[in-house]
């Protein structure tokens, strides 16, 4: 009877929680299949007329296209190199000792505290003295600085999991350090420079301030930014569908990549490496 | 193949502790020798020296002619079996034992032959293709063995291979090891705490003590002729029994009782000492009634009171307890301590024969085999009866045991294989050394 009724309360509590956080979502979509018009006219959840014109509206305008380029572009490119370097940064910190070794842990905590929004200013300025306003370096840069903390964290924390020993067996098996990190370290932490990719790339992806501030045209701006741009397909409508769409757009990749790389987070690699 | 020598090595850690002190050891080419030692007395750490996983502090480590104190693991040509195993979990086994040959750049067909060859000779062929993770413990022991054995390396290291197995498959591994170690006549360097191991498998056997080498010598030597408390305690088990004595001329008066020393050597190394430790094994107590007469003149009987006992089917443990003097029974207690088993009381453990009647509570007739009693120094601990005689006879007795052992494993009658095998350059990838123990390889499956 316990378990049965225990077993109830989690289904509840789990739909509650689902409820919860696939409602906002819903939502969007559903504004994003309805008429233009419809808002603020016509009471209802569902859309009265269902209609693909939003979206086509949305791939219609250069702004979106350019900004949807941007957005994967830029966060593409800071993810990689952002990883490279914490998978890099994190095996050092996790595995050999030197001075100083505290004190970029510490120092990557403060940058992932800093409160962004106070460096926009300077920021602004720099870049456009420097010639990087408005350009993907310019939003490349701050994305991965910004992100590398998170990425040493959590990857640190996989490469301490990975047994020593592994290493020392490939060494004496006759690997360099480099042939042993490349050919047992990284492939044991597949799983977590996964997890680490995933969350850096949420960051670039889902950035607004540094996207807002930091461009003025087509040329850099990515999507969240474009998103304020928006008009309706004539200026007399409220371009509020249109966003919705847009919005339901840039959402996809991330569900498609957390969908696609679920097992591989998941999935840990290490057992049976070590005798528990 | 080569030899590995040590000279005063010495490890120190950060905080100063010499986990290993001044340890100087010979390891003949082609060689089994074991290290052996209770917890935290730098076996490891020394083992770990050799492949070049720990930075020596001091003093020099050859292979062969060569100095490697500076030298990365990896330029060492040795190959180790981890406690552990280390294997690679996101490789098959197959790539697993060819990992060494890959990052060697050994061409894909060798590798395949090579490989092939390995599991076969550890019987893991059917399971080439698995991960690790689905492996039982005994196949991922074996496919660690595989993966030193693949290449052809200076020495095999062992580290605890075995203590992650359960007691079965440890005796079945152990005879394993050692007939490979044998065939291949590779020198082998075995970490263990277990005595089992040390006694059976080792050609020779380095007893350590708290990163100080105590003795190094056969199986038998150690078990026979202890240069000192420490190792006469560690060796056997049950362990050696200790006892208080006060030296009254030929007389050693004993918590048990009182006997005469018998052999002349004997009696004179304890001539002008007032307190010696004698050292009985159990296995030279005897139930009394037990004992032809004629036995019994060689020895002495005294009268005991047997606390428990315990029948084991092939033989009867009895439990003596005795009264020491309060310094004697602290020194002792520490040696056990030491030794890994904390006993608390001082008490004689005696190993009967199976048929005895002795019951616990009782007073019993003890006889004493006095020709194989030691004697120790209380100080030093120094074992003051030791028979150099005896030791350098034990130590002939040994090598002769070791060659005998080496051509009953060798394939065939094999003389040429296995001159072929042990004369090779054995350097990697020479085609020589590789074709020899192909040859070998071959001849045996």
């Amino acid at each position: 009877m316990e378990t049965a009724r225990a077993k109830w309360m989690w289904v509840l509590a789990s739909l509650l929680i689902l409820v919860w956080t696939v409602f906002p979502i819903l939502w969007i979509v559903m504004l994003s299949f309805k008429q233009p018009g419809e808002i603020g006219n016509q009471k209802g959840f569902l859309p009265h007329h269902w209609t693909w014109d939003n979206y086509r509206t949305v791939f219609k305008t250069d702004l979106f296209t350019s900004a949807l380029i941007n957005s994967i572009g830029i966060s593409v490119i800071a993810t990689v190199i952002g990883v490279v370097f914490a998978t890099l940064v994190a095996y050092a910190i996790a595995r050999l000792e030197f001075p100083g070794k505290k004190a970029i842990l510490s120092f990557a905590l403060a940058i992932a505290m800093f409160p962004v929004v106070s460096l926009v200013g300077p920021l602004f300025d720099l870049w456009r003295d420097v010639g990087l306003y408005d350009t993907w370096p310019g939003l490349v840069i701050p994305y991965i600085s910004f992100a590398l903390p998170l990425a040493i964290w959590t990857l640190s924390a996989f490469f301490r999991e990975i047994p020593w020993e592994m290493e020392q067996a490939a060494q004496v098996d006759g690997a360099t350090t480099w042939q042993a990190f490349r050919k047992v370290i990284v492939p044991l932490a597949a799983p977590g420079v996964f997890t680490a990719a995933i969350l850096t790339f949420f960051f670039c992806w889902n950035d607004f301030v540094f996207g807002i501030s930091l461009t003025s045209s087509d040329s850099a701006r990515p999507v969240p930014a474009a998103l304020a741009f928006f008009t309706g397909a004539s200026e007399f409508q409220q371009p509020t569908t249109a966003i919705c769409a847009a919005a339901v757009v840039v959402t996809v990749p991330i569900v498609v990549i957390v969908l696609a790389f679920q097992r591989r987070i998941v999935a840990g690699l290490t057992s049976g490496a070590v005798k528990g | 193949m080569a030899a590995i020598t040590m000279k005063n090595i010495v490890k120190r850690y950060g905080d100063g502790f010499p986990a290993v002190n001044e340890v100087s050891l010979d390891v003949r080419d082609g060689e089994f020798m074991i290290l052996v030692g209770p917890s935290g007395c730098g076996k490891s750490t020394l083992l770990r020296m050799i492949v070049g996983l720990e930075d020596i502090t001091a003093g020099e480590m050859r292979i062969g002619e060569e100095v490697v104190n500076r030298i990365a693991p990896r330029q060492r040509n040795l190959s180790m079996v981890f406690q552990n195993y280390a294997l690679y979990p996101h490789l098959t086994v197959f790539e697993n034992i060819a990992f060494p040959l890959r990052l060697a750049k050994v061409p894909g067909e060798e590798v395949d032959r090579r490989v092939r060859e390995t599991a076969e000779l550890l019987e893991l062929t059917e399971h080439l293709h698995r991960k690790p993770a689905n492996l039982s413990g005994g196949q991922r022991q074996r496919v660690a063995m595989g993966r030193a054995i693949i290449r052809q390396a200076n020495a095999f290291l062992f580290d605890e291979p075995l203590s992650n197995l359960d007691a079965k498959l440890r005796g079945q591994m152990r005879t394993e090891i050692s007939r490979l170690q044998r065939r291949l006549g590779v020198t082998t360097v075995y970490v263990t705490h277990d005595q089992t191991e040390a006694m059976t498998l080792g050609d020779r056997v380095a007893v350590l003590r708290k990163g100080v080498l105590q003795q190094v010598g056969s199986p038998r030597e150690l078990y026979e002729e202890p240069v000192n408390l420490f190792v006469a305690g560690f060796i056997g088990s049950p362990s050696m029994n200790f006892l208080p004595a006060s030296v009254d001329g030929r007389v050693l008066d004993t918590p048990l009782g009182r006997f005469e020393i018998g052999d002349e050597r004997k009696a004179a190394a304890v001539e002008g000492r007032d307190v010696v430790l004698v050292g009985v094994r159990p296995e030279h107590f005897e139930d009394a009634s037990l004992v032809s007469a004629e036995k019994r003149a060689r020895g002495s009987v005294v009268r005991a009171r047997v606390d428990v006992t315990e029948w084991l089917g092939n033989e009867l443990y009895a439990y003596v307890p005795y009264e020491a003097p309060d310094d004697v029974a602290a020194q002792l207690r520490d040696l056990s301590r030491e030794l890994d088993s904390d006993q608390l009381r001082t008490q004689a453990v005696v190993a009967l024969d199976a048929s005895s009647q002795i019951t616990p509570g009782d007073e019993a007739e003890l006889w004493i085999d006095t020709s194989k009693i030691h004697i120790f120094d209380p100080a030093s601990g120094g074992n003051l009866t030791r028979d150099e005689a005896r030791v350098a006879e034990l130590a002939q007795v040994a090598e002769r045991a070791r060659e005998a052992q080496r051509r009953a494993q060798r394939p065939g009658e094999g003389a040429g294989d296995a001159a072929d095998l042990a004369g090779g350059e054995g350097a990697p990838g020479t085609p020589a050394g590789e074709e020899g123990a192909a040859t070998a390889g071959a001849t045996e499956s």
